[in-house]
């Protein structure tokens, strides 16, 4: 009962606030705890990890060396903070991006399945950097993340629109296979343009697959704004889709403006999905992968899931970058063929558990 | 599924009463053979393939006579009966024949396979793109060129049927419990293609330089420089296995009907779906060793042909001939709309393919077949 209670509430007031702690309050306070501090834990180690590992191998002492000195010419430090130090923090800024845009979407569509990568809002990212650099000769990113916000949000619109029309629940195959489907057409329209101008798009190879190699150390800092912004919205509509998960009706009778918050959510879709992708290029199923193995872990309570999506996505991302990094020495595997050998998988394992389909 | 199709089986009228001549199905023909045999054919779907075959042959002879290469059509005609000079005769014979020739024959493989693959998963989504087989046919091929190391015709046909069937039936594993209308059929091909995707991305980037770039323009799918040499295997194959298709068309529409009221007009119906398969893998797998994993045409060319005909149940036929006329066409501006850079044919089919795809699924109302199995 009083979990149900806290439930309903939830739109309106804060979780538990006014409600008696029972054992089993408890118990899923000290698990939120624990995945935070594991969470936490394993981030800061991958984070060292990412630092090390590399073609050129470093030692924890090394990365200790090169992290306390930098300008220093050496090479430790020369690796550390030029080359890898980049990479870290754009996988960090990313997976934070596609998990938080994953809850969002999951939330909005009502759909277990629903991610920005297998629904294609990624890829109208990508289509339309490309068109861009075609087309307007915008190289820097500075320009060609506006037109990637444009195509995203163009896709989100769309997928939005489907999902809208299907609202009950044997349709999910539907909106998941419209999203593969425009995925798969957008991802040939950009092969085309990159096949065809194949000498401007030779640097360009990880708008086909997401990549965070080579990005240079200035790309973190010109989407991180965009990011900031897309997060602070995403938490600003979390008390609401706690009610959107309801169903309009029930949304609308706890006194969710539901107008109001689909546009902010789908605001913060477009500017978190977009920014990722001018960056990185189409990386899927972060968004998928990280919203399930949350929801598992500690309820469905949204607020909490958009939180903590933001510290479990960057750990995936990296992870699946550092692996990226391994397997294939001494060269190196894209962090979205990494991730998609991960996240195919597990949408599997989602299709043969009962909950999902 | 039963309630559309009952309303399309042959009915006797009462006023006409028994003799078999009146059993006449709406809108079928019956055509007299030798020995006082005769054969019913539907008339919409006759004129379908009519259409459609004399527009593909229309499309191929227009790719034969226009190009790049500077000969005027009477030229091409000229050199076809023996004439021209020595290159006239290289481009025309060597280059733009094998070319229509290819995307003509592909196509009807491809039509074929899809018509069958949709009819035996009683889904009309149920096309070799979405079960995972024409992923699951690049990663074989692609094992074949990179790993195993022969590129030849042969051992890339035996890679892509090995590797699409493994990807099928994986697919269909996954989804027997519930029966291959339902859902789950669609979004575990869209899973499982995905990891084979991201396998056939890995084994390219694995690859030394100039493997990968043979690995990567197959991998797209493309009648690019195509000769003689897989053009005529192919017609072999075609040439054995439509008439076993087309053969199969009265036992597949009866499994339409469930397979206990197949198994109750007489249809061995195992036998029959093993029988449909193996020819639908079989086509695929020829189309796709000659010229790479092709998208989404054996998703539209049933469809259409499906919508043109309006044929009760599966339309063969028509699926073939639609099938040729949509990739001569989509050869054809491949080749002509970024002259003289060649698209790959196979990106040009995903990005139409992808977008028709995404059209049926926006605006149809739902299919009999997705909702088969719930």
């Amino acid at each position: 009962m009083t979990r149900e209670t806290a439930g309903l509430r939830a739109p309106t007031s804060e979780p538990g606030a006014d409600v008696v702690p029972t054992g089993r309050h408890a118990h899923h306070r000290r698990r939120i705890a624990l995945v935070v501090a594991v969470g936490l834990a394993v981030l800061a180690a991958l984070c060292l990890t990412s630092l090390a590992v590399g073609a050129r191998g470093l030692t924890v002492g090394d990365v200790w060396q090169g992290l306390t000195h930098p300008g220093d010419a050496s090479r430790a430090s020369i690796i550390v903070w030029d080359l890898r130090m980049p990479r870290t923090a754009l996988a960090l800024v990313v997976g934070c991006a596609l998990a938080v845009a994953g809850v969002l979407m999951q939330a909005l569509t009502r759909n277990p399945l629903a991610e920005p990568g297998l629904l294609g809002v990624n890829s109208g990212a990508s289509f339309a950097v490309v068109t861009a650099i075609t087309l307007f000769g915008a190289t820097t990113i500075d320009r060609y993340v506006w037109f990637a916000l444009l195509g995203s949000a163009l896709t989100a619109a769309f997928v939005y629109v489907v999902s809208v029309r299907r609202t009950h629940r044997g349709d999910q195959a539907r909106l998941v296979l419209a999203g593969a489907a425009l995925s798969a057409s957008l991802g040939a329209c950009t092969g085309i343009v990159t096949m065809f101008h194949t000498s401007t798009f030779s640097s360009y190879r990880f708008w086909v697959i997401g990549s965070v190699a080579d990005r240079g150390g200035e790309v973190v800092g010109r989407i991180a704004p965009f990011v900031a912004v897309g997060l602070l919205l995403a938490l600003l509509s979390g008390p609401a889709l706690n009610a959107l998960v309801l169903g309009d009706e029930q949304a609308t009778a706890l006194g969710a403006r539901l107008p109001l918050v689909r546009v902010v959510a789908f605001a913060s879709i477009t500017l978190l999905c977009g920014a990722a992708t001018a960056a990185a290029g189409p990386i899927a199923f972060v968004g998928l992968v990280v919203p399930h193995v949350l929801r598992r872990l500690v309820g469905v309570e949204q607020r909490l899931l958009l939180v903590l999506s933001a510290l479990v996505g960057p750990a995936l991302v990296l992870a699946a970058d550092i692996v990226g990094r391994v397997v294939a020495r001494p060269g190196e595997l894209e962090v979205g063929i990494v991730t998609a050998f991960v996240g195919a998988p597990a949408l599997l394992a989602l299709l043969l558990s009962r909950r999902a389909a | 599924m039963t309630d559309t199709t009952r309303s399309n089986l042959p009915t006797a009228s009462p006023s006409t009463g028994f003799p078999p001549t009146s059993f006449l199905p709406a809108g079928h023909l019956r055509c007299r053979l030798p020995g006082n045999r005769s054969l019913l054919v539907h008339r919409r779907s006759a004129v379908t393939v009519a259409v459609a075959a004399a527009l593909a042959l229309l499309v191929a002879t227009l790719t034969v006579l226009t190009g790049a290469y500077e000969i005027t059509p009477g030229g091409v005609v000229s050199t076809l009966f023996g004439g021209g000079s020595g290159t006239d005769r290289f481009i025309v014979w060597e280059q733009r024949l094998p070319r229509a020739v290819a995307a003509l024959l592909v196509g009807v493989a491809l039509g074929g396979c899809g018509a069958v693959f949709q009819s035996v998963a009683r889904n009309p989504l149920g096309s070799p793109d979405i079960v995972g087989f024409t992923t699951g046919a690049a990663s074989g091929g692609l094992v074949m060129i990179l790993v195993v190391g022969s590129a030849g015709s042969q051992s890339v046909l035996v890679g892509t049927v090995a590797g699409g069937a493994l990807a099928a039936v994986t697919v269909v594993l996954f989804t027997l419990r519930r029966g291959l209308g339902g859902d789950r059929l669609v979004l575990s091909g869209i899973a499982v293609g995905a990891m084979l995707a991201a396998l056939n991305d890995y084994l390219i980037s694995r690859a030394p330089i100039e493997a990968a770039e043979t690995a990567k323009a197959w991998q797209y799918g493309s009648l690019n420089a195509i000769g003689w040499r897989p053009v005529v295997p192919l017609a072999v194959s075609l040439a054995l296995a439509v008439p076993v298709t087309l053969a199969l068309a009265r036992s597949l529409r009866a499994l339409e009907l469930g397979d206990d009221a197949a198994a109750g007009i007489g249809l061995g119906v195992t036998a029959t779906r093993v029988t449909a398969l193996a020819v639908g893998v079989f086509l695929a797998g020829a189309a796709i060793a000659t010229a790479g994993p092709i998208g989404f045409l054996a998703l539209a060319a049933p469809q259409l042909a499906g919508r043109l005909s309006r044929a009760p149940g599966i339309a063969l036929g028509p699926s073939m001939a639609v099938g040729a006329l949509l990739l001569a066409v989509a050869d054809l501006l491949a080749q002509r709309l970024l002259s003289p850079f060649q698209i790959p044919v196979g990106l040009l089919t995903a990005a139409v393919g992808g977008a028709y795809l995404v059209w049926l699924l926006t605006r149809a109302p739902r299919r009999e077949g997705a909702r088969g199995a719930r």
